[in-house]
Order: C-alpha cells, then sequence, then structure tokens
C-alpha cells in the first residue's frame, strides 16, 4: 500500500468536508477497497473512514425502509421487515461473498464496489483500461468466461460483482446522497455506469460525494420476489448469471413485473424489456421466454461466455415460472 | 481517543501506520501467531478473528485503526483457565484438521456461526426466510461455514466437530 493518512468522520458533514480534499477515499467495511489499496490499484493520500456513520434500518411510514449506508449486508439480510416485504434483497445478500465479508461490507460499500475483472488486479502482467485509460483490454481477446454481455464496449467487458446491487436495481432503490452542496436522489440503476470509453469510472458520482442511505420503496409486490444465482461452485463465488424477480399477478395476467440480472454487464442489469413485455400479458412460459429473447437480444458474446446469454434466459424464464406459481413453487427459485 | 484496542482481553496500543491490517497487528505486532495469513486477499478464511465477542471478520481485509476501542478475540483467547474451548476438544476428537494451518479460523468462524444462528440469521440454505429458529442442517453448516477453505480437505471432521460440539451447546 501506499501511504495515505486516515481520519473517522464523526458526522456526514465532517465525512464531505474531509473526503472534498485532493487523492481522498471513502472508507466503509475495507472489503474491496483494502485489497485494492493492497494491490496499489488504489493509491489515495487520504482515507475518511465513515463507518462509524448511520447504520440504522428505519421502516418508513409509506411501507418502505431507509438503510443506513453503514449497515452491514448482514443486518439487511437479517433484518425481519427485508426478508418479509423484500425476500429478494435477503436471498441476493446471503448469496454474495462469505459470512465474515457479509459482516464487514457496509451497504454503501457494496454499491461502490469496483467493477472489476481478474485482469483488472493483474498489474504487471496485463493491459486494462480500467486501470490504466487508454492502455488497452486484454480481457475482450483473454479468458472471458466471466465477462460482460451486455451493454459492454471495446474498450471494457468488466462486470459488476454485486449480488445485493441487482436485488436493489429490480427493487427500483434510490440512493441518497450528500455534497458540499445539498442532498440529492438518485435511482441505483442510473448511479453505476456502462463502460463506453472510459471505464475508468465506475459511477455517476462527483469527487467527494457520499452516499448516506438507501431507500427501499414500498412495494407490496416484492414479498412475492426471489433470487437466483447461478455459479461455478455452490457457495462463495461470482454470479455467472443471477437473475431478481418479482411478479404481480391479477388472474392469469401480469399485473406488474421487476427484473434485473446480474453476471452480464458493467452494472447491475434492469430488465427493462422483458417487463415491458410481459406487462398485461398472461403469465404463461411463452410469454417468459419471449420476454427473455427481448431483454437478451443486444447481447453480444466473447470467446468463452457466449454460454451466458442462454443461460441468462433460461434463468429468467425459471425463476419467473416459479414466482408465477407455474411450477412447486419453492420458497427458494 | 485512546487509540488502543482489546486483544484477548488485553488493552494493547494500536499502531501508528493505517495500513497495518488487524491480521499484520496481532501477528506482527503483537505476536499472536495463532491467526493465519493465506491467502491475504479475504478469499480462504484463515484470517478469521471475532469482533467484540462473536462478530467474525477476515482480519486480512481490517485495517487494525478502524477497531479502536473495540474487543478482538483471536484463537489464543479462547481457552478459559487452561483449558480448551469445547469446540477446540471437539476439532482434536474428529481430526477437524490435517496440517492445522486453517484451524484457527475455522474455529473462530465456527464462534461466530453459532451467534449468527442464535440470532436467526438467514443464509442462502435457509428455505424460509420468516422463520425465528434455524436447526444446523448439514446443509446450513456447509454453507455457513463456506468462507473458510481447508486446503487438506479434512472437511469431513471438520463438520463432524462442529456438528457435535453445536448439538451439546443446543440440547
Amino acid at each position: 500500500m501506499t501511504p495515505f493518512s486516515y481520519t473517522r468522520a464523526g458526522s456526514v458533514d465532517e465525512a464531505i468536508r474531509l473526503g472534498a480534499g485532493p487523492q481522498t477515499k471513502y472508507l466503509g467495511g475495507g472489503t474491496n477497497l483494502v485489497d485494492l489499496l493492497r494491490e496499489t490499484l488504489e493509491r489515495p493520500t487520504a482515507l475518511v473512514d465513515v463507518s462509524g456513520l448511520s447504520s440504522t434500518i428505519e421502516e418508513l411510514p409509506d411501507g418502505g425502509i431507509l438503510i443506513g449506508a453503514s449497515a452491514t449486508n448482514t443486518a439487511i439480510a437479517e433484518h425481519r421487515a427485508v426478508r418479509a416485504r423484500y425476500p429478494m434483497l435477503t436471498r441476493a445478500i446471503t448469496a454474495g461473498a462469505s459470512a465474515q465479508i457479509r459482516n464487514m461490507a457496509t451497504a454503501a460499500g457494496n454499491i461502490l464496489q469496483r467493477t472489476r475483472c481478474t485482469y483488472f488486479y493483474d498489474n504487471a502482467g496485463s493491459r486494462c483500461n480500467k486501470r490504466s485509460p487508454g492502455q488497452g483490454c486484454d480481457a475482450i481477446d483473454g479468458f472471458n468466461r466471466n465477462h460482460a454481455v451486455l451493454g459492454a464496449s471495446s474498450s471494457c467487458v468488466a462486470t459488476h460483482p454485486s449480488d445485493m446491487c441487482v436485488a436493489l436495481a429490480a427493487l427500483g432503490a434510490l440512493v441518497h446522497i450528500q455534497n458540499e452542496h445539498g442532498t440529492r436522489v438518485l435511482a441505483l440503476t442510473d448511479l453505476h455506469r456502462l463502460p463506453e470509453d472510459h471505464p475508468d469510472v465506475d459511477t455517476t458520482l462527483t469527487p467527494g460525494e457520499l452516499i448516506t442511505a438507501i431507500e427501499l420503496p414500498a412495494l407490496p409486490m416484492a414479498a412475492r420476489s426471489t433470487y437466483r444465482k447461478i455459479r461455478d461452485r455452490s457457495s462463495y463465488a461470482f454470479a455467472l448469471i443471477s437473475v431478481a424477480a418479482a411478479i404481480e399477478l391479477e388472474g392469469e395476467s401480469i399485473k406488474d413485473v421487476r427484473i434485473a440480472l446480474g453476471g452480464v454487464a458493467h452494472k447491475p442489469w434492469r430488465a427493462w424489456q422483458a417487463e415491458a413485455s410481459l406487462k398485461g400479458n398472461v403469465a404463461i412460459t411463452e410469454n417468459f421466454c419471449a420476454a427473455a429473447e427481448a431483454e437478451l437480444a443486444e447481447a453480444r458474446p466473447l470467446r468463452d461466455n457466449a454460454f451466458k446469454i442462454d443461460l441468462a434466459k433460461r434463468a429468467i424464464v425459471a425463476v419467473l415460472s416459479a414466482l408465477a406459481g407455474e411450477k412447486s413453487m419453492g420458497t427458494r427459485a | 481517543m485512546t487509540h488502543t484496542v482489546y486483544v484477548n482481553g488485553s488493552e494493547e496500543q494500536l499502531p501508528d501506520d493505517p495500513r497495518v491490517s488487524v491480521l499484520d497487528f496481532l501477528r506482527e505486532h503483537l505476536q499472536l501467531a495463532g491467526v493465519k495469513k493465506g491467502c491475504n486477499q479475504g478469499a480462504c478464511g484463515a484470517c478469521t478473528v471475532l469482533v467484540d465477542g462473536d462478530q467474525r471478520i477476515l482480519s486480512c481485509m481490517a485495517l487494525a485503526v478502524q477497531y479502536e476501542g473495540r474487543a478482538i478475540t483471536s484463537i489464543e483467547g479462547l481457552a478459559k483457565n487452561g483449558s480448551l474451548d469445547p469446540l477446540q476438544q471437539a476439532f482434536i476428537d474428529h481430526d477437524g484438521f490435517q496440517c492445522g494451518y486453517c484451524t484457527p479460523g475455522q474455529i473462530c468462524s465456527s464462534i461466530g456461526m453459532s451467534a449468527e444462528l442464535r440470532r436467526g440469521v438467514p443464509s442462502h440454505a435457509t428455505d424460509d426466510l420468516s422463520t425465528e429458529t434455524i436447526d444446523l442442517s448439514h446443509d446450513e453448516l456447509r454453507e455457513r461455514m463456506s468462507g473458510n477453505l481447508c486446503r487438506c480437505g479434512a472437511y469431513n471432521g471438520i463438520v463432524a466437530a462442529i456438528a457435535e460440539s453445536h448439538a451439546r451447546a443446543n440440547p
């Protein structure tokens, strides 16, 4: 690690003031940032520890939930109201990382972990536009089984590794942000960027902005929701494909539906096209298949990851079918 | 600010350099070599220690300065009055190790897991999220301990030791 100063922020205002300094990073649980510091992929000169700021999980009068940015992944997953009203979120969090990491990792830190791939970490041996802008990308013609099939660019094909964020994208979560001038609220789906020609920039946050809370809007349909993750080993591995989904039926037709995908893109991927093709239609397999086809129509495989396109389609259909009760509906999809 | 941390009950001065991980602090500064450095990148669990009694964390990913004023328990802190923790004894009884390198992490992790079970924290293996109590089934145990790798493959003994210890503590 290159040398840095360390300050623990006692308040959001203090954090923002300290965070305005040059080469300054906010520190949450450290489960991604400490690793990046050790590999010298991040070289800040100052760390502002915000892990002591709000970690409350508050049930809002309208039925939503407001999660303090420093709430741990475990605290969110085990919260009774989250489990009852947004089961996909508990399912997504418990599908990610290990218990030790979930005990350390904060909500905002999970959101702001770097979109990354193994070539990004290979400091000495590989070219990476995310690590060194303009250098080139060795993943595009390399071992890219785990890489993106949607929304990638000629400069970067990495995927965002978070499970939690896939559920947050499907739930329409709102990210509360504070900066020197005030506060703003941003949809999670607008926070992460696609790589385009600037894969070194993962989010739309401006330097020094701080995530203070994550709001889950009231969404009664989310009580019937789940998260399915497909990976190379059955625990403690990143997603090849994951699906977060909720469905609300009215008779046999789909009144509303939420779908987001993980493991496919530089950001958690809200499946807007699949959702649009399903709303108002009958909840049958043919329509689920058509929705999955619509969402993956623009998918572009690399050398090793064409399987992800079919896998994503099948996962979407399987999860929707389970939620709609076409097959015996297990509590785990 | 006192700039100290409690390690196995003793108040210790934290390092001045904020780059020092809890892992290196324990091993290199306090000579508590029970905690092990496996991957040093959050992938193996060998460095697992307990914070504030029963919260399991990875000490390799934790900067020591972040834990000011808090209590850290390493494998050296588990024996009481010269007697091993029952879980330590169970690992011996069931041959829950071969080389022993992952063992301190396995044991600390298992203690943290028990606390999570008592709180009713669900896991990926939990079928019903509304449940108040979770039985430590074979699937639950394996899932909840999946953050601790054993390259010798002593998993059968590890699982047996944890299952027996858990059953004795929860008759």
